[in-house]
């Protein structure tokens, strides 16, 4: 009955994955990879399953991001092409 | 990341938001018996208010709130108490994690499931808290401990 809302939530899931596939930037990769996270947790949401939607949001677009974020920083890009 | 962010604006937002995610932390593991969330949902917004922190002002400032030498054994404790709550339970002759077994004078059977259920989320929430900070703690520090 939601068929709408979740095609653009479809639509913007894989334009986001691919953003985050594809950019050579990692940081722009950790900030897509956050927004895919929160774009699953508004699906969960809208099918029903709110308690999944609740750990996906928390877990997946907050601490994840964080330990991604400083995985980055710790590691060092040698290389400039 | 000792040193954090430079920016004034990043801290005074971070201090800003970080109280509000704290208590909607704490909203979700005492609602969760009867309503959507529980002690990990609740543990890891708990985490990620400190986390907010840690990463806007670095290490240094934000371990006021909680120190990094106090991650470990609060850890412990949180496992304590869930495993405690199921042992006496145990004990007092119910199954393991049998809330209506639990000795707390003066409430009925089904109060004292909805009391046990509690502690037991309190113990999960606290356990994923520290954890995570933990495992936070660990990645911004291990470079240097290596050297």
């Amino acid at each position: 009955m939601y068929w709408e809302f979740e095609l653009i939530l479809f639509v913007f899931l894989l334009l986001v994955g691919l953003v985050a596939l594809e950019v050579k930037d990692l940081l722009v990769s950790v900030v897509m990879l956050s927004a895919f996270s929160f774009t699953m947790a508004l699906m969960f949401t809208s099918m029903g399953a709110v308690d999944v939607g609740f750990t996906e949001a928390v877990v997946g677009a907050g601490v994840t991001g964080i330990l991604f974020l400083i995985a980055l920083y710790q590691t060092t890009q040698k290389s400039k092409d | 990341m000792k040193t954090g962010s430079e920016s004034p604006i990043i801290v005074l937002g971070a201090r800003l938001l970080s109280p509000f995610i704290m208590l909607f932390g704490l909203y979700v593991i005492f609602h969760g018996h009867y309503s959507p969330g529980g002690g990990f949902q609740g543990g890891a917004l708990l985490a990620a208010s400190v986390l907010l922190m840690r990463v806007a002002s670095g290490t240094q400032i934000s371990s006021l709130m909680v120190k990094e030498s106090l991650t470990t054994p609060l850890g412990v404790v949180g496992v304590l108490i869930y495993f405690g709550t199921g042992l006496l339970a145990f004990l007092m002759g119910g199954d393991f994690l049998d809330y209506g077994a639990l000795p707390i004078p003066g409430l009925s059977p089904e109060y004292l499931r909805y009391t046990g259920i509690l502690i037991i989320e309190i113990g999960v929430g606290l356990a994923v808290m520290m954890v995570m900070i933990l495992l936070y703690d660990k990645m911004a520090t291990g470079e240097e401990e290596v050297e």
